[in-house]
């Protein structure tokens, strides 16, 4: 039942990164030439309507569906390497013209080629836990 | 239904992004893509070799469905919710790909000259499209998220590691588009 819900929250989240062409190749070229208003604008948004949301859930405490308080997990505060992983992920986000989301909607829109980034994102995920503790963090 | 066929804007598509991670936060999860990578690690058996895949894959397995149903969207969208939908790129981008070399520019989704059957039988589309995959999939772990995590989650709770990682992620964007591309295509 929950799996069911599960995969409706997904199943929508797919077909908006594809209506909205968050998972084109092209947009993502067009954002970073600042040739669009388009991907700043859906990012924009959803951080506008995030912000605001999200504010308001702590502020009144809003519990979720188990009566549980709703808490978003804070990231680590080591800092500074997270913009070195950062733009790592950047250079391959432009590069293979999709982030992890929008790497499955692909394959399912029927793009077979991009399993070989999922595969290569699998591997890049694995190198990083083989290295883990020689990186500086 | 013609709305629905048509792209979608980025002020309905945005919102709907963020409606995504309210859902799933108040179902009592957090809205992170890039974990399911680590998890699809374990089940291929990582754990065997780093301590960072020996968790409880289990506990992911909702991460793994909402994974599952981002396919299906993707299936549903591209089969059924339109028509052949192309992105209306600025035509000054148009020109610049066709002059890089994507002629498919304008005229398909996603650049056919990547996508298109044919990558299979291309050892340099196949080194593209893999190493754009270990650099995502390398740097999302050493940024401790993604465009979901970070960018849509994170930066929705004022975190400043969320912050430093998105500017990092536009960085290297740029350099990749404005350094790299040149000498790749």
């Amino acid at each position: 039942m929950k799996g069911l819900l599960y995969l409706t929250i997904g199943t929508f989240f797919g077909i908006v990164m594809y209506k909205s062409e968050a998972a084109s190749w092209f947009r993502i070229y067009e954002m970073f030439n600042f040739q669009s208003i388009h991907m700043y604008g859906l990012m924009g948004s959803a951080l506008g309507v995030g912000v605001l949301v999200v504010q308001y859930l702590k502020r009144k405490s809003v519990r979720d569906i188990n009566n549980q308080p709703i808490v978003i997990v804070n990231k680590d505060k080591g800092i500074s390497w997270y913009a070195i992983g950062g733009v790592i992920f950047g250079l391959g986000w432009a590069l293979a013209g999709a982030c992890p989301g929008p790497m499955f909607v692909l394959a399912g829109a029927g793009y077979l080629p991009i399993l070989i980034v999922i595969l290569g994102a699998m591997l890049g995920t694995w190198f990083y836990g083989l290295l883990k503790d020689k990186l500086p963090h | 239904m013609e709305w629905i066929t048509a792209p979608w804007p980025w002020f309905v598509s945005g919102p709907l992004i963020a409606l995504t991670m309210f859902t799933l936060l108040y179902v009592g999860k957090n809205f992170g893509m890039s974990s399911n990578l680590r998890t699809l690690c374990t089940i291929c058996g990582a754990d065997k070799t780093s301590d960072f895949f020996r968790f409880d894959w289990k506990s992911q397995r909702w991460n793994l469905i909402v994974m599952l149903g981002a396919i299906l969207g993707g299936f549903l969208a591209s089969h059924f919710l339109s028509d052949n939908q192309i992105p209306e790129l600025n035509s000054k981008t148009i020109e610049m790909l066709h002059d890089s070399g994507f002629q498919s520019a304008g005229t398909a989704y996603v650049p056919s000259e990547l996508f298109g059957d044919q990558a299979f039988t291309s050892p340099k589309t196949i080194i593209i499209l893999l190493i754009g995959g270990l650099l995502v999939g390398f740097g999302a772990r050493y940024a401790g998220g993604c465009t979901s995590g970070h960018s849509i989650s994170g930066l929705s709770n004022l975190q400043l590691p969320s912050l430093i990682a998105t500017i990092g992620f536009f960085i290297g964007g740029l350099l990749m588009v404005h350094l790299i591309f040149p000498l790749i295509f």
